[in-house]
């Protein structure tokens, strides 16, 4: 395998699929890049209320 | 629009992660990116608006010492370049800072800024114009000693002997040169560098910098005949003469020579001192005149004539005195170098003026006579002083010069500005320093302010002096604004910038985090080097401001479903409570309208289905009756409901029982009832009825799109687009971009829920991990770990930290008095209280602490354990403490929140609540974690798509994996597949992961076997693979459940009674093997929802409609004359599939829905297979004569009790395995070390099924990758003497932790015991335990009782 290889990746967003994609990463052995927009990460899951279909609360 | 209305500083939600505060900047407001001394504008004019007067004139003088001068005689550039003229009128901006300085001159005791520590530096200044007073305000506040030195017997340069004092009255420049007097700022007046004294000389008196400003004091001459004869008196003279007290008379007829400012004030003052008729002669028009507006309007109105596109060309004199002018009329030629047009002289028009003086007033320049020979720096060629641009700095390093000596005349904010710059070149000239670095040239003021739909406000004029009142005289003409005026004239402001740049938070945030620095951040670029990229930039809401139709930016009560979403959280704007936005009023009737922007070529381009809206509405739906009650009637409007997902269809189900109603309609317009804000809708019903009704709201079921700047960045990284903008991949890499190295999930992976978001973005981890697997562990770092002290049978020292959360908590409950309680009581070593508890530098503290007092427990009376406690266990681990001697309490969400209006109690309160912390802390004993090697091999079980894929990476990540297949072949039910919905076949595709699987070294692949028995648990399974009469035993850390699913085998529609009637894999066999009798067909007839969504079936299989639809477009295309039918109940070709349902209608497929109380009617008769059903459209029935009958059987789970048995993993209704959590835990289960993929948990497509093998392969290597895991201290403890053997506790364990000692044991045999690694702490069997011979460690009946205890003690 190449040396070259770098051990840290770029995720780009940080809603509920960026940060699942960086917690996996992250606890995989691997340094984590997570980039967002706004000044907090949740993404738009964040703003909801209940998520279906067990209307558990979304935060 | 809008819910509320959010602050520049802001979080974005309470629970916002990281916690902190953001201040939102557009960018520079225009008015501050044009002022030359850069004023925030903004910020003063929000303090003004919040009538906050005294910090407004503050933050105003931080920039420019002269608010009221400027507020005066500014050019006012900021109100030239304000936003809000392109709404009406700007700002009224100079008036608003001149009513702040006013005030502030009112009040008796006038701002002076806060000085620097004295420096003992000696400064020198040349010239009290605007441009040195400025020079010397900043130095004197940076603590230097500086001198200015003025020629003139007064003070404030143009501003004193230029600007008649109607226009700038003299105590309003003398009570801001005051100020800078009040600095320490020491004045020389008539003193003449370059006679008096000279720079050489003052650099040997110890003067360390030099400011020039000189000005430009002398007249321009007009350069034309008979100038010098008596009479003609240069401008700037005649003013000065004025200004200096001294009368000067001349004459009746005046014609003064200019445009300007000084123009004007020269033809005005002439006015003053007697004049009858003094009046304007100028070579351009009106428009060209660079004199400000109301300057012209003003002469105008006190009867002064404006002779304009006229030159003088001759002075006529009578015996050496001024008796007449000649001029020549102009017009006006093709622009010049400055854009205004260049005047002509027209030949022959020459007249003449009878006059009694002239007054040339056409500019000036500077006089030199400063500059003797030790200077170096020289002129440019217009006259000018030679400087850099930036810094000021002339060819000697030591003097600085600016205003109109450097720029020629020019304004008195411009001489502001140079001023400023000035001193900060010379402080850091000072101080060493660089005097470029860092300094914001680039004032680029924001663009994108939005305008729309904002009211018009008229500018609040300026009050005048009455023309006949004022023009005899020097009295100030405008009068100035009152202070409700200028309260009405700052609301008028759009706030460009967003944020203010008031500063009002840098004094304000205690803990020192915002700084004018922050305020300075820029964007900046950083560049990273990383193995991989995965994008997962989301969706956006679609906008529906664009339908006219439903006119959501009109109606307020027209709402989207993401605002629907923040009404009914209790975090909203209305804290749950369900209102409309209108009125307040709570609704009585909500109507949901579906597909908005989605499935709509017409009026949008989302012509995909956009996967999550029919089961939000439902949701919403719901959850609206659960807040305003049973009675709420709900009605969504839908053409095909979708909902697809896992347990969705029983939802929607659901629903219809609790009374929401489904009308399947797509509605075109909605009209205002009146003005009740109710809402009226128009639509027609499933039997072609036109009905209305009425609703309080709606809610538009808005799409998911992909962001314009997400296009964007995906054509700066040059990966390839959907048509719908998502980002292109294969149905068997749905991760992989076009461009190697950058995966992506999440919704730009196509319009999908939270699940499948999860999945996907588990899926893109392991694609990354498997190209960086050899880079595994190089970037990560490992915290050190702190060797743990013993304490046991110490005696409890307890340290105690309050915290005061800022204000949160300290606004109401008296922290010291709790911090001193705490320390009163037993065992309590230390207590003290910190702003912050869970600042770094708190955390620091903390650990200093306990080593220092040798505490051995630790209380924390702040906030939540759900956010902090980890933080305060590392702390302690971090000073050599076993976590768990740490009790965290809650004085801030349970206690200073809510009684807000009762501190005396709230304080009471938080004692209460220390005092039991200290009370159950005392008990707590070090509790262990045990820690377990994870044995790093895996087990999959299934080898369909989803297996092989999470064999595959698994195997590419390093990991050795047995692969358990059932059959004799690899592939599973996709080796029955035709082709995936791009065209691809699927065997190819198939073929290929077989090989990879096959050919991976990791891979063990086990055929024809089946798991007959799993013992141990998390990191440590051992499970039997019986092959045939053969058993294996593999060790295993994980195992990955991908048992998959099988089709049902229909017994409607008569099948199995003829060979044409045939299951959707049959067809897809005759469409592999390429069965001529397809190219024969007449008819073929597609039923749908074979099995799926019956009572006893509650579930969609959610394959069947693309399937169908893809297996109809095969036959269409090897047979395009064949009559294709597809019956079906709702057509759920969701996300991008909607594409193959609009190419099918396109290409004559014809789709009739049926529903489940109608179902089609298979007969055969004498050889003829018809179909009957009732077309719902146009209510007739329809028979058809058909060739081929394909059905759309369910997906069904097979018989996985055993498989869920073995690991302790739970199964559904429908016998589909259930995972950790519906959204957020997909891929994992309840018990530890086992993941699922595939159909095993519900059915799916090729692509969701590697993906979903994919991401359960991730979720097991974050296990792996550990290769150790630690278990939880707090798990339960049996004392085996009192055990009865009962057996409660074993089988009521979800886990499987207790177990009966076995009957050979030595000690103990048959009590029960609880295996720690397996315990999670839920206390289940504590609670059960009738003998009371269960603890849990950490939450022990004596800790319990202790902290009742302490609580009692209060009354």
């Amino acid at each position: 395998m190449s040396k070259d290889v770098i051990g840290s990746v770029l995720v780009v967003g940080g809603g509920i699929a960026g940060m699942q994609s960086a917690l996996d990463l992250a606890n995989s052995g691997y340094y984590v890049y997570l980039l967002d927009k706004s000044s907090s990460i949740g993404g738009v899951m964040a703003q909801l209320d209940k998520t279906f279909p067990t209307n558990d609360c979304a935060m | 629009m809008g819910l509320v209305e959010r602050k520049a500083t802001h979080r974005r939600y309470a629970q916002a992660i990281p916690g902190a505060f953001a201040i939102t900047k557009r960018g520079t407001a225009p008015c501050r990116a044009t002022c030359p001394a850069h004023v925030s504008v903004q910020g003063f004019i929000a303090l003004t608006n919040d009538g906050r007067y005294r910090e407004a004139l503050e933050l105003f003088k931080q920039d420019h010492p002269f608010p009221g001068v400027c507020g005066r005689v500014c050019t006012h550039p900021c109100e030239s370049a304000c936003t809000r003229n392109a709404v009406d009128s700007p700002l009224g901006i100079m008036y608003l800072h001149r009513f702040l300085a006013d005030t502030d001159r009112a009040s008796g005791n006038p701002y002076v800024p806060v000085k620097k520590p004295r420096r003992e530096e000696k400064i020198a200044i040349v010239g009290a114009g605007p441009a040195g007073l400025t020079c010397a305000y900043f130095l004197a506040i940076e603590g230097y000693q500086v001198t200015v030195f003025e020629k003139l017997p007064v003070l404030g340069g143009m501003l004193t002997v230029g600007i008649p004092s109607y226009r700038l009255p003299r105590d309003v420049t003398e009570a801001e040169i005051q100020v800078i007097k009040d600095l320490g700022v020491e004045f020389k007046t008539g003193v003449e560098i370059g006679k008096d004294f000279t720079v050489g000389q003052l650099r040997e008196q110890g003067y360390k910098a030099f400011f020039i400003g000189i000005g430009a004091q002398e007249c321009k001459r007009l350069g034309i005949e008979g100038e010098d004869y008596k009479g003609v008196y240069p401008g700037v003279e005649f003013l000065r003469e004025i200004n200096l007290g001294n009368r000067v008379h001349l004459g009746d007829r005046v014609a003064v020579v200019g445009g300007g400012n000084v123009a004007m004030d020269c033809v005005r003052s002439a006015l003053r001192t007697g004049s009858k008729k003094p009046f304007i002669i100028y070579r351009r028009a009106v428009e060209q005149m660079p004199a400000n507006a109301e300057e012209i309007e003003e002469c105008r109105e006190e009867g002064i004539e404006l002779m304009t596109l006229t030159n003088p060309t001759r002075v006529i004199a009578e015996n050496g005195v001024v008796k007449a002018i000649e001029c020549i009329k102009m017009e006006l030629g093709p622009p010049d170098k400055s854009g205004r047009q260049r005047p002509v002289p027209i030949k022959g028009s020459e007249f003449q003026i009878e006059v009694d003086a002239i007054i040339p007033a056409i500019g000036q320049e500077t006089d030199w006579a400063c500059l003797t020979d030790e200077c170096a720096c020289t002129l440019n060629d217009w006259g000018t002083m030679r400087v850099d641009k930036v810094t000021l700095q002339t060819s000697d390093p030591d003097i600085f010069a600016g205003g109109d000596a450097v720029t020629g005349p020019a304004t008195v904010v411009e001489a502001i500005g140079a001023g400023k710059e000035a001193a900060v070149s010379i402080d850091r000239f000072i101080r060493g320093e660089d005097l470029f670095a860092g300094r914001r040239t680039d004032w680029t003021p924001v663009q994108d302010v939005p305008l729309d739909g904002l009211p018009h406000v008229a500018r609040n004029p300026m009050s005048l002096l009455a023309p006949e009142v004022r023009k005899t005289n020097f009295n100030e003409v405008q009068r100035g604004y009152d202070e409700n005026t200028a309260r009405a004239e700052a609301h008028r402001c759009l706030e460009c910038g967003v944020c203010c740049e008031c500063y009002q938070c840098v004094a304000a945030c205690k803990a020192g985090a915002v700084t004018l620095e922050t305020h300075g951040q820029k964007p900046e670029t950083i560049t990273l080097e990383t193995g991989a990229v995965i994008l997962a930039p989301g969706f956006e809401p679609f906008d529906p401001s664009r339908f006219d139709s439903y006119a959501y930016a009109k109606l307020p009560n027209v709402i989207t479903s993401m605002e629907m979403e923040r009404l009914l959280s209790a975090s909203g704007p209305t804290g749950g409570h369900l209102v409309r936005l209108g009125d307040h009023k709570e609704p009585k009737k909500i109507a949901w309208f579906q597909c908005v922007g989605s499935r709509d070529l017409n009026r949008c381009d989302n012509s995909f289905c956009s996967s999550v809206c029919c089961m939000y509405a439902v949701k919403e739906a719901v959850i609206a009756k659960e807040h305003a009650g049973d009675d709420l009637d709900c009605a969504i409007f839908f053409m095909d409901m979708r909902t697809h997902g896992k347990d969705f269809e029983r939802f929607y189900n659901k629903a219809k029982d609790q009374g929401v109603r489904f009308i399947r309609s797509r509605v075109h317009t909605i009209d205002k009832v009146g003005d009740t804000g109710d809402l009226a809708v128009r639509y027609v019903t499933e039997s072609g009825e036109l009905k209305t009704e009425t609703f309080d709201m709606i809610v538009l079921s808005v799409g998911l799109q992909t962001a314009a700047e997400t296009v964007e960045l995906a054509k700066r990284l040059d990966i390839e687009l959907t048509p719908g903008h998502f980002a292109q991949s294969a149905p068997f890499a749905p991760m992989a971009t076009s461009r190697p190295g950058i995966f992506v999930c999440g919704a730009f992976q196509g319009p999908r829920d939270i699940p499948q978001s999860v999945v996907d973005a588990s899926a893109a981890a392991a694609a990354a991990g498997e190209i960086l697997a050899a880079a595994r562990d190089t970037l990560t770092v490992v915290p050190e770990k702190v060797p743990e002290v013993n304490v046991f049978n110490e005696r409890p020292r307890i340290g105690v930290f309050v915290c005061n959360c800022g204000i949160n908590i300290s606004g109401t409950v008296n922290v010291p008095s709790v911090r001193d309680y705490a320390a009163t009581l037993p065992y309590v070593e230390y207590a003290t209280d910190n702003l912050y508890t869970c600042s770094q530098d708190t955390q620091d503290r903390m650990a200093e602490v306990i080593k220092e007092k040798q505490l051995n427990r630790v209380v924390v009376a702040a906030c939540t354990p759900k956010t902090h406690e980890a933080l305060f266990q590392e702390t302690l681990m971090a000073a050599g403490l076993n976590k768990y001697l740490f009790e965290m309490c809650n004085i801030r969400n349970q206690d200073s929140w809510v009684h807000k209006h009762n501190p005396d109690l709230a304080t009471q309160k938080a004692k209460d609540l220390v005092r039991m912390a200290v009370a159950k802390v005392g008990l707590m004993q070090p509790l262990k974690e045990a820690q377990l090697d994870v044995n790093q091999a895996a087990l999959v079980i299934g080898g369909g798509i989803a297996g092989m894929a999470a064999a595959r990476a698994l195997g590419a990540q390093g990991y050795t994996t047995h692969l358990v297949e059932r059959e004799a072949l690899l592939g599973g039910q996709a080796r029955h597949l035709f082709q995936t919905p791009d065209g691809a076949p699927v065997a190819a595709r198939l073929d290929q992961l077989v090989a990879d699987v096959s050919g991976d070294p990791n891979i063990q692949t086990h055929l024809n076997s089946e798991i007959s028995a799993v013992e141990g648990f998390v990191g440590n399974f051992k499970t039997t693979v019986k092959n045939g009469a053969q058993e294996q035993v593999i060790e295993h850390g994980v195992a990955i459940i991908a048992t998959g699913a099988v089709p049902l085998v229909p017994t409607e529609y008569s099948y199995g009674q003829d060979s044409r009637i045939v299951t959707s894999l049959e067809l897809d066999a005759k469409l592999k093997a390429d069965d001529p009798a397809i190219e024969e067909l007449g008819a073929a007839v597609f039923i749908q929802c074979v099995g799926s969504r019956e009572p006893e079936r509650p579930y969609c299989s959610r394959v069947c409609c693309t399937h169908s639809i893809d297996s109809a477009l095969a036959i269409k295309a090897r047979n395009p004359e064949a009559n294709v039918y597809i019956l079906y109940r709702d057509i759920r070709t969701y996300g991008e599939r909607e594409y193959l349902y609009k190419e099918a209608r396109e290409k004559g497929v014809i789709f009739i829905r049926y529903s489940l109380e109608a179902k089609p009617k298979v007969s055969i008769e004498n050889g003829r297979l018809t179909v009957r059903l009732t077309d719902p459209i146009l209510g007739r029935p329809v028979e058809i004569d058909t060739d081929l009958i394909s059905l759309a059987t369910a997906i069904l789970a097979p018989d996985n009790n055993a498989l869920a048995q073995f690991f302790k993993l739970p199964l559904n209704d429908d016998g589909f395995f259930v995972e950790k959590h519906a959204k957020l835990g997909p891929c994992d289960f309840a018990t530890d070390g086992v993941f699922l993929c595939g159909m095993a948990h519900y059915p799916k497509p090729i692509d969701e099924a590697v993906s979903q093998g994919k991401a359960a392969a991730s979720r097991a290597v974050t296990l792996l990758a550990r290769q150790h895991i630690s278990t939880i201290g707090q798990v339960a403890e049996v004392n085996p003497a009192l055990c009865s053997m009962c057996g409660v506790c074993v089988s009521i364990c979800p886990y499987s932790a207790p177990s009966f000692r076995a009957a050979t044991e030595r000690f103990w045999p048959g009590r029960a015991e609880i295996n720690p690694v397996l315990c999670k702490g839920c206390g289940l069997c504590v609670a059960s335990c009738r003998s009371g011979a269960i603890r849990l460690k950490g939450f022990d009946t004596d800790q319990i009782f202790a902290q009742l205890f302490a609580l009692n003690e209060a009354s």
